[in-house]
């Protein structure tokens, strides 16, 4: 079974126990009533759908049922790397460096 | 009115009597008992300890327990707190300073008790959590999924668990249980 870490319970858990919860990092605008029509839609609806890494949000909802945000690998699945929500997007260099 | 029928009304337990048990696993229902799901930030978690007479544990997969009364972390700002003696967990909430939610489950929740030598096993029939003492010692708790029913799991020793089901899931993790415990029984 896959495991993914949860950057809260501070361990690897059972991927029955997340579920995903689609783009990270998307922020609403600040000016949400002043934007047009094109770019409310950009926001809310149009997403990203890349070949290869992809930042994702997943919530531990059958653990501590917090949400939080991974980067993944859309072609082997992999799980690069996991970080709380709030957090900036982690250096995956660094990341793969520190794991290599 | 409501205190008239309240005296009146018989707490019944679904699964109440439920026992199985062969020589490896005893599965049984647990006396009621009163249980509270706080949830609450860093700067309540003072205040509510002693209010409640328990530690709120901090970090994760840890409980604290005094006499009868136990507390579970379940997520950054969420404890379940469980005393066997039925006391008013809410009554010792209500003292607590600062800003906090406490919700009664009492009887939202039941537990059965999985003891004896094929116990984990018993429970990794159903459960992918990984049991082994080394990721899941004495004293540990946490959320996780007992095929499609959310429980709680709480190792009170190497070799007896205490899980904790919403009780409508009950008859679902008994019979789970019970099978788990038959094939454990021929580990």
């Amino acid at each position: 079974m896959l495991l993914i870490r949860c950057p809260y319970c501070e361990e690897e858990r059972p991927e029955l126990e997340f579920r995903g919860a689609g783009e990270a990092h998307i922020a609403r605008p600040t000016n949400i009533a002043e934007i047009s029509d094109e770019e409310f839609e950009a926001f809310f609806f149009l997403r990203d759908n890349p070949r290869g890494v992809t930042f994702e949000r997943w919530r531990h909802i059958h653990g501590c049922g917090r949400f939080f945000n991974a980067a993944r690998d859309t072609v082997s699945d992999k799980f690069i790397t996991t970080y709380k929500a709030g957090e900036p997007k982690p250096d995956l260099d660094a990341v793969r460096g520190e794991k290599a | 009115m409501a205190d008239a029928a309240m005296t009146k009304a018989e707490r019944r337990e679904p699964m109440a009597a439920a026992i199985f048990a062969n020589e490896a696993v005893t599965v049984r229902a647990a006396a009621p008992a009163s249980r509270l799901s706080l949830r609450a930030g860093s700067e309540a978690i003072a205040p509510l300890s002693s209010a409640l007479g328990v530690d709120l544990p901090v970090r994760p997969k840890q409980t604290s327990t005094t006499g009868s009364r136990t507390a579970m972390w379940i997520g950054p700002d969420e404890w379940l707190v469980i005393d066997a003696g039925e006391a008013d967990l809410m009554a010792a909430a209500r003292g607590a300073e600062g800003i906090f939610s406490a919700v009664d489950i009492s009887h939202r929740n039941v537990a059965f008790l999985v003891s004896g030598t094929g116990a984990a096993t018993t429970l990794a029939s159903a459960c992918p959590h990984d049991l082994r003492l080394t990721s899941f010692p004495v004293g540990a708790a946490a959320r996780t999924l007992l095929a499609k029913a959310e429980v709680v799991l709480w190792r009170q020793s190497e070799t007896e668990w205490h899980v904790e089901c919403w009780r409508s899931f009950a008859p679902y993790v008994f019979g789970l249980l019970r099978e788990g415990a038959k094939d454990a029984a021929l580990a």
